[in-house]
């Protein structure tokens, strides 16, 4: 302390100070900088620490302790923090018991915990983000193009009206009839299950929002033609037809065909 | 004379000077018919038939039949800009710009699978009541041949909204007949003009489905009618009816009014359809590209089994000399539709060739009087509706959780192992119902009232059959047969018998038809039974007559009755004051 005070007014402390100063600007400035997007009330560190420790209790056992995977679940390294929050939020992880694919469900984890194990897995490698609300504005989209890529896209596993479809040995593609616009942003750009990846540059944002607004689409549009049977096609027009109608029919055959009186 | 008379009867004067009508009229218009609920089927084809006509005539007036590209400017907003066919647009025209468009869309799609429906329920109606039987195997022919023109009206119909669903029906089509072998590529050029889709098949598959198959159907079923009104109606046994008699109602007032109001009945279940339920979305599928296909796609209901079979048969495959033979589509769809429309169309000869029956038969079997066609009948039912499930097995499994592989290979054992079985189950049915008709006829029927002799014994009490119901019953003395006798190899006069084997083969079949069957007891033995049954019913009366009839309590099973009595229920309750 005593030399500290005693080289006070060495040419090289002012020099030195000046390099203190400009670190401690710049440290705090990166600090700031990466902390100001993400959530306000808890710095990237604490919730990357935080999420570890829901990973290493709820995750690790299939995925392992690095999340490098195991035999019985996939590595997360480079999975984005998209992947977290579609599965973890939807429900589908933690899985509930071995199937042909995940099951959604109730969420077994609150918002801010899916932040944390996101933020987590996201810290791990890059990987896709989530969407911000500027991301899923579908304002000013072309629904007409999106029901195009969807048909072309989307239609041959969720079917055209978005109701799902079977896929081989159990699997199958989910109905997108309660889906969020984030959860299927989400879906395309993580590709969950057998679902493939939809990169930016196989469909682009402009794309993927058009595609989110037409699957809106289908989901509040009115039927023009009456009770819509699900708008799943033939088979349950089939179904109401040998149950109802055919009711109603027999019952107006056997009301003629009695015997007159 | 009413006014109205007088201008009826003046007019028919008119019109008789000139043609000769009346003695027509006469006859016709008091024509008798049956009454039974299972004779409506038939009207009901007709009747959808007539509004499929009327719909369809509509339809054609703002339908174009053409493949040129447009682009899509009209009020359906999630199509707009979309490049697709004339026809599609035209077909989405229809459904959103067009007045009532929408309305007589879904009413020609629901009266569509109406027909095809009642055809299909008329048809099982006539073979299981035998109503195909001499003198009307050539009837049922014409329906057989209507049934596949049905489904030709509705899988061409399917396919011209050029919708995405559609076109995929199309694709499939096209590949069934690409596996035809040796001429299936070239007969699948010359059907799509080119390569698939190409520019002409839309207009082509128009004039079928609004002019060769309307034609066809229109003309095979006026000879349908024309034959039905020739050889007159089939009746279900009863009281009087015998096969030479035909009890019913005059054609005029009586069915005329019937069938008048059933048409409107019909007409009205479509448009309440057409109006309320949705059919065919085409604009949820969009229009076809060969690149885009929708998962679920599924035919109209009545080609859900051949798709079934298609979907269900293992991916069998030969090469010949550089000629893939796709047994996996010529088989399901080609080959065993082939065989099993041809089997139905001759069932009639078939069936009289093995029973050695050459007789004339109006009067209809009950479907337990020939245990084993019906269990032919329900073997086949039970084929046909497993293959709707292979149809709809992608449906099926994403609604119930099922692997849609389980449900295939489910199929590929339950399609050998259940019919059989159906087979067994329904001949063993019948039989029980038959012996059960011949308790009835010896016994009388059990009326559910137990007797206690003086002596401590328990007896049922059995009633005598009313006129109906054993009318009913004998029927089964006028049709039963024996069967035919084993020929003999050589005759009397050592003479080689040529035709042995065929003979043979026909003689064991017959046993097989007939065996197990209940003998039907003789009239003697009936008459025995009856009178035996009532003699039975008679003996309890005198029992109640005594005293304990007043004071049982006069509960049976919550229904006031007291057993023996004469009076009605109500009347008993009156003789007590109105209470019990």
């Amino acid at each position: 302390m005593k030399s500290l005070v005693a080289r006070r007014r060495h040419p090289l402390a002012l020099a030195l100070l000046l390099l203190f100063a400009l670190a401690a600007v710049a440290g705090i400035y990166a600090v700031a900088s990466a902390s100001a997007p993400a959530i306000a009330s808890d710095s990237t560190q604490t919730q990357v620490e935080e999420g570890k420790k829901l990973y290493l209790e709820g995750c690790s056992s299939c995925h392992g302790l690095g999340a490098e995977g195991t035999v019985n679940g996939p590595t997360l390294i480079g999975v984005g923090a998209a992947a977290v929050d579609f599965q973890v939020s939807s429900g589908r992880m933690p899985l509930a018991a071995p199937g042909a694919q995940a099951q959604a469900g109730p969420a077994m984890y609150d918002e801010k915990e899916v932040a944390q194990l996101a933020a987590y897995v996201a810290s791990l490698a890059p990987g896709p983000q989530i969407p911000t609300a500027e991301d899923l504005n579908t304002d000013n989209v072309d629904v007409a193009l999106g029901g195009l890529l969807f048909r072309t896209n989307c239609a041959q596993c969720h079917q055209a009206a978005g109701g799902g479809g079977a896929l081989t040995q159990g699997k199958y593609a989910p109905s997108l009839m309660g889906s969020e616009p984030k959860e299927i942003w989400e879906a395309m750009v993580t590709g969950p299950q057998s679902m493939p990846v939809f990169s930016d540059s196989s469909i682009t944002p402009d794309d993927k929002r058009a595609i989110i607004a037409y699957i809106e689409e289908l989901q509040t549009s009115a039927s023009p033609g009456g009770l819509d049977l699900g708008r799943i096609g033939p088979v349950t027009e089939t179904v109401f037809l040998f149950t109802a109608v055919a009711a109603a029919l027999a019952f107006a055959a056997i009301w003629i065909g009695m015997k007159a009186r | 004379m009413s006014t109205v008379e007088k201008v009826g009867a003046g007019a028919g004067t008119y019109v008789d000077q000139r043609l000769g009508s009346n003695r027509f009229l006469k006859r016709s218009l008091s024509k008798v018919f049956p009454d039974h609920w299972s004779f409506m089927l038939g009207e009901i084809a007709l009747y959808s038939f007539i509004v499929i006509l009327l719909t369809g005539t509509y339809l054609t007036l703002f339908y174009k039949p053409s493949m040129v590209e447009v682009i899509y400017q009209g009020s359906y907003v999630p199509l707009k800009g979309i490049a697709m066919s004339e026809a599609y647009a035209s077909s989405l025209d229809i459904s959103f710009d067009v007045r009532g468009g929408l309305l007589l869309r879904q009413m020609h799609h629901w009266a569509a699978l109406i027909f095809v429906a009642a055809v299909s329920v008329h048809l099982l109606r006539i073979f299981f009541t035998g109503a195909f039987r001499k003198p009307r195997e050539f009837n049922w022919i014409i329906g057989v041949v209507l049934l596949t023109l049905a489904l030709g009206a509705g899988f061409s119909g399917y396919s011209l909204p050029d919708d995405l669903l559609s076109g995929t029906g199309l694709q499939i089509a096209r590949g069934i007949v690409q596996a035809i072998p040796i001429i299936g590529t070239w007969g699948a050029f010359l059907l799509f003009g080119g390569q698939f889709p190409g520019d002409d098949f839309i207009s082509r598959i128009y004039s079928v489905h609004i002019l060769l198959i309307p034609g066809l159907i229109l003309a095979l079923v006026t000879v349908h009618l024309m034959m039905v009104w020739v050889q007159k109606h089939t009746q279900f046994p009863g009281p009087g009816r015998t096969n030479n008699n035909v009890v019913g109602y005059p054609l005029m007032p009586v069915y005329m009014a019937k069938a008048g109001g059933f048409f409107f009945i019909v007409f009205g279940i479509i448009a309440l359809l057409g109006g309320l339920v949705s059919i065919n979305p085409i604009w949820i599928f969009g229009p076809y590209t060969p690149d885009q296909v929708s998962a679920g796609s599924q035919p109209d209901w009545y080609i859900g089994w051949l798709d079934g079979m298609l979907r269900t048969m293992p991916n069998w495959e030969t090469a010949v000399g550089g000629i893939t033979i796709s047994w996996n589509v010529f088989i399901p769809a080609v080959v065993l539709p082939g065989l099993i429309f041809t089997a139905m169309a001759l069932y009639p000869f078939l069936e009289a060739w093995v029973t050695g029956d050459k007789r004339e038969h109006h009067l209809l079997d009950r479907p337990r009087n020939a245990p084993v066609r019906t269990a032919i009948g329900v073997m086949s039912l039970t084929f046909y509706m497993l293959l709707w499930i292979g149809g709809a097995n992608d449906i099926i499994a994403t609604t119930f959780d099922l692997s849609i592989n389980a449900i295939t290979w489910f199929l590929r054992v339950a399609l050998f192992v259940l019919p059989p079985l159906a087979f067994v189950f329904t001949k063993r049915v019948c039989l029980g119902l038959q012996r059960k008709d011949r308790d009835k006829l010896l016994h009388g029927y059990e009326s559910g009232r137990i007797l206690r002799l003086p002596h401590g014994e328990f007896v049922e009490v059995h009633e005598p059959l009313d006129v109906k119901e054993r009318a009913i019953i004998e029927s089964r003395l006028m049709t039963d047969h024996a069967p035919l006798p084993m020929p003999a190899s050589v005759d009397a006069a050592g003479v080689a018998n040529k035709h042995y084997r065929v003979k043979r083969l026909q003689a064991k079949l017959s046993r097989v038809w007939y065996a197990d069957q209940i003998p039907a007891p003789t009239m003697a033995e009936i008459e025995e039974g009856q009178h035996h049954a009532a003699h039975g019913a008679l003996s309890e009366a005198p029992l109640h007559a005594h005293a304990d009839a007043l004071e049982n309590v006069p509960f049976h099973g919550g229904v006031l009755h007291t057993p023996g009595e004469e009076k009605t229920n109500q009347e008993q309750l009156n003789d007590r004051g109105g209470h019990l």
